[in-house]
């Protein structure tokens, strides 16, 4: 059960990493300074191969070896970094995703396609790396040529191999950090050429806690790793152990500093660096020598003076460190600060937001009748602090869409490697936030509209530059804000729709009729009716003609709308439009003889009063002069038919949506009201004009108008009016 | 899962299971029962299934107990799993029983 939760976190863990990874792959072409990106890639791979070490899971750790060595040396600059390279590090993040998956499956053993797949991509790695063999070696000559100058001054141990000193915290154990698993792990980047473990830590057996870590070792290490790449196997343990690591050929002086740096007496340590043969016995006098004389000269140092004094790295170096380790920290405590919780839990919450709500209502009310001003301050005080609860519970679910849109650039990679287009993805609004809810619905949708910008939008590089345009496309994914929806658009710099074969491809499939006349744009439309595809071939990717109108249905699902532009030569864009929250809103309370509906506040613009002289000048048409604009209106009591008398004065609230706006004829402006939608039942789902119901302080009901229906039925009756009078 | 054989001047106590932290802190109250027997304690590791960090601390702890004594230790019958973590943490010297190899390895 512990083991089945650990994994587990060791799936959702590398996941996160994989994608950071993938998100990093794909940034790190257009970046100039490219090292960030790298170092980012590569942190992700290597902690993906460390955690899969603990867990003994050995074709991870293999293959991701494999994948780390080639990053190793797109760091370190012996191999410069192209896109065929970039592809394939893309195919070995997929092939370990895989194996992940393979992992939460709780397979054992490899399936052969999985081998056979990781073999041929490890093989690929291995040849690029190979490709630049000779290079490194070459370079790597010069570079020990170069240290050995710089090290002339001091005196050298003779030994080729790398001086590990490890003492663990006492920790370890319990936090599941065997140092087993770390020599395994470090026996893969080399050879251990001699060990000794230390028994100096172990109290005396009643004294001794079974789980706590009492064990340090003395390794000499023969490798052609990185000191960084040595450093990083111990990166888990590193905050609680002491790790010291020399190079080959230290100076004396480097180890008289790291004798002094660990716990044990330093007769005894010395005796142990001769047994793993990183000193000889006469190198041991020596250095103990330097040591008596640094004693006598009595500097106190700091131990990164030390570090700096022995020549072990440079100042800027150690400053660059420290600053590095404090930045891992601060990621550490960032990521601790942030918890998981059941998305069933946050609905429960916002739910009991909701009737807190309604009973905050209702307390205000009952205080106005009291008429008492104490008990009126202490109910405005608390409706504030509800209306602050339900905005960070809203909050909560509230997540930027900017991960979603980046999912995308892998698909933009990989689709126009496949239609063997030139195309940029740019993004932007990547910060605009937006129910969870929303998110993980929009995402398939936003599939579709993408791949069909790619394959039919985008024309190919030779019919751009024969229309004059830049051989590479551009596909922008923008989101923003707009009153109280949010706007996705996914836009194509490519050819626009073509007209004249969708009007015939709809005649032909009997969506219209021959000779019937149509606007531009409601041509365009016909392309979300079912069962549409206007492309000449069906390729991989779109042209199913199950497409846009499955598009369509999807975001109508959500409340939402979608609509196109389209300019010939200059490309097409898709808008989406969402609203923002399924659950509470502020509303704009207005009544009709005794009725009240809610109006979402913030669809409304403004307010204006229809006095007798505009009624009077109105008694047949549908429409007022606001500031010198056509605003056509809607009397609700007409709409809904209730009885009564309008009242000397009427008013109108003017509401947009999307570019549409219009007028709500109404009795009375009540005022802001927060409103906690109550979907209607499915009896009444298709009375047009009304999105739901809420419960008013005084628990009567008060119906919430759509808004986006309302004006779209109001602009469509009015061109209608116009028609028949042209007509 | 120490299971002990008694014959004059000798103790044989066999290990059996698996030496981990999860069973660290029972396996180390019943080693340091045997710890002070002044007879040859000899632990046999045939049995042992599966050994990890906290396994090997307590068998140092218990050969340094019995040097520190003047009381001999000896480990017999190493099992395949402890072999490979001695070999691991060069270990082998610091136990000074003979081992059976039971494969090679370059070290």
């Amino acid at each position: 059960m512990e083991l089945d939760d650990t994994l587990r976190m060791f799936v959702a863990e590398s996941r996160e990493l994989l994608q950071d990874m993938e998100d990093a792959l794909l940034f790190v072409e257009q970046q100039t300074d490219k090292e960030e990106s790298l170092n980012a890639i590569f942190r992700a791979a290597h902690t993906i191969k460390g955690s899969a070490g603990l867990f003994a899971l050995n074709d991870i750790v293999a293959f991701t070896h494999e994948v780390e060595s080639l990053l190793d040396k797109l760091r370190g600059g012996t191999l410069a970094l192209d896109s065929a390279i970039i592809a394939l590090l893309l195919q070995c993040r997929d092939h370990m995703s895989h194996l992940i998956d393979h992992v939460e499956r709780g397979g054992d053993a490899l399936t052969p396609e999985l081998a056979n797949a990781g073999g041929a991509l490890a093989e690929q790695v291995k040849r690029v790396r190979g490709a630049v063999q000779e290079q490194a070696k070459k370079n790597a000559v010069a570079h020990i040529a170069e240290s050995r100058v710089e090290r002339m001054e001091g005196e050298q141990a003779g030994s080729e191999n790398w001086h590990i000193s490890l003492r663990f915290g006492p920790n370890s154990l319990r936090d599941g950090m065997d140092p087993l698993s770390f020599l395994r792990y470090l026996g893969t980047l080399g050879t251990i050429v001699s060990i000794a473990t230390l028994d100096d830590a172990l109290p005396a057996a009643k004294d001794m806690d079974p789980e706590t870590c009492y064990l340090g070792f003395e390794i000499s290490f023969k490798s052609e790793a990185t000191k960084q790449t040595i450093e990083n196997v111990f990166e888990f343990v590193r905050a609680e152990s002491v790790i010291r690591i020399l190079p080959p050929h230290s100076r004396l002086a480097d180890f008289v500093s790291h004798i002094q740096g660990l716990p044990e007496q330093e007769m005894r340590l010395g005796e142990m660096l001769v047994r793993c043969g990183s000193l000889t016995a006469h190198e041991l006098e020596e250095a103990l020598r330097i040591q008596k004389e640094m004693a006598a000269n009595a500097i106190t140092l700091s131990v990164g003076d030390i570090v700096v004094e022995s020549g072990m790295t440079s100042r800027g170096v150690l400053d660059a460190a420290v600053e590095k380790q404090a930045q891992i920290r601060d990621k550490k405590s960032r990521e601790t600060q942030s918890v998981r919780v059941d998305a069933d839990k946050l609905d429960q919450l916002i739910n009991l937001v909701g009737e807190l709500v309604i009973a905050g209502a209702g307390t205000a009310l009952h205080a106005q009748a009291v008429g008492n001003g104490t008990l009126l301050e202490s109910v405005s005080t608390l409706t504030r602090l509800v209306e602050e609860v339900r905005d960070s519970a809203l909050r909560l679910r509230m997540v930027q869409i900017g991960a979603t849109f980046n999912r995308f650039q892998r698909v933009v990679r990989d689709v126009s490697v496949e239609l063997g287009k030139e195309i940029e993805l740019v993004i932007t609004g990547a910060e605009t936030e937006l129910d969870k809810t929303v998110v993980e619905k929009i995402g398939d949708p936003l599939m579709h509209l993408v791949r069909n910008s790619m394959d039919h939008g985008i024309e190919t590089a030779e019919a751009r530059i024969a229309n004059g345009k830049t051989a590479g496309g551009t596909l922008r994914l923008n989101a923003y804000h707009d009153s109280g929806s949010i706007v996705i658009e996914v836009a194509d710099d490519g050819a626009g729709l073509n007209k004249e074969r969708i009007l015939k491809k709809a005649i032909e499939k009997g969506l219209v009729q021959e000779g019937q006349h149509l606007e531009d744009q409601d041509i365009y439309n016909l392309i979300f009716e079912a069962g549409f595809s206007t492309a000449e071939s069906v390729t991989n990717l779109s042209g199913r003609g199950v497409g846009m109108d499955v598009v369509r249905r999807n975001i109508t699902a959500l409340r939402g709308t979608v609509e196109l532009e389209s300019h010939p030569s200059e490309g097409t864009t898709f808008r989406i439009r969402m609203p923002l929250t399924l659950a509470i809103i502020d509303g704009f309370l207005v009544g009709v003889d005794k009725a009240s509906y809610v109006v979402p506040l913030d669809m409304v613009l403004e307010c204006v009063e229809l006095n007798d002289s505009h009624r009077t000048a109105l008694a047949d048409r549908h429409y007022i002069n606001l500031r010198g604009e056509v605003l056509p209106f809607i009397r609700l009591r007409e709409l809904f038919g209730v009885g009564g008398h309008p009242p000397r004065r009427e008013n109108v609230v003017v509401v947009q949506y999307g570019n549409l706006k219009a007028g709500l004829v109404v009795d009375r402006l009540m005022g802001e009201f927060q409103t906690v939608i109550k979907p209607l039942g499915k009896m009444f789902s298709h009375i047009r004009g009304i999105g739901g119901s809420t419960i008013l302080g005084t628990g009567e009901v008060a119906l919430i108008i759509d808004v986006q229906g309302l004006v779209h039925h109001v602009a469509s009756s009015e061109n209608a009016v116009f028609e028949t009078a042209a007509a | 899962m120490l299971r002990i054989e008694e014959s004059p001047g000798h103790r044989r106590a066999f290990i059996e299971g698996d030496m981990t932290i999860y069973t660290a802190s029972a396996l180390k109250e019943e080693l340091v029962r045997v710890l002070d027997d002044p007879r040859e304690l000899e632990l046999n590791l045939a049995q042992v299934s599966e050994i990890d960090s906290t396994g090997v601390q307590l068998l140092m702890l218990v050969k340094r107990e019995r040097e520190g004594t003047k009381r001999s230790l000896s480990l017999t019958q190493h099992s395949v799993a402890v072999l490979d973590v001695f070999e691991l943490m060069g270990l082998a010297p610091y136990f000074g029983d003979p081992v059976v190899m039971t494969r090679k390895k370059g070290a």
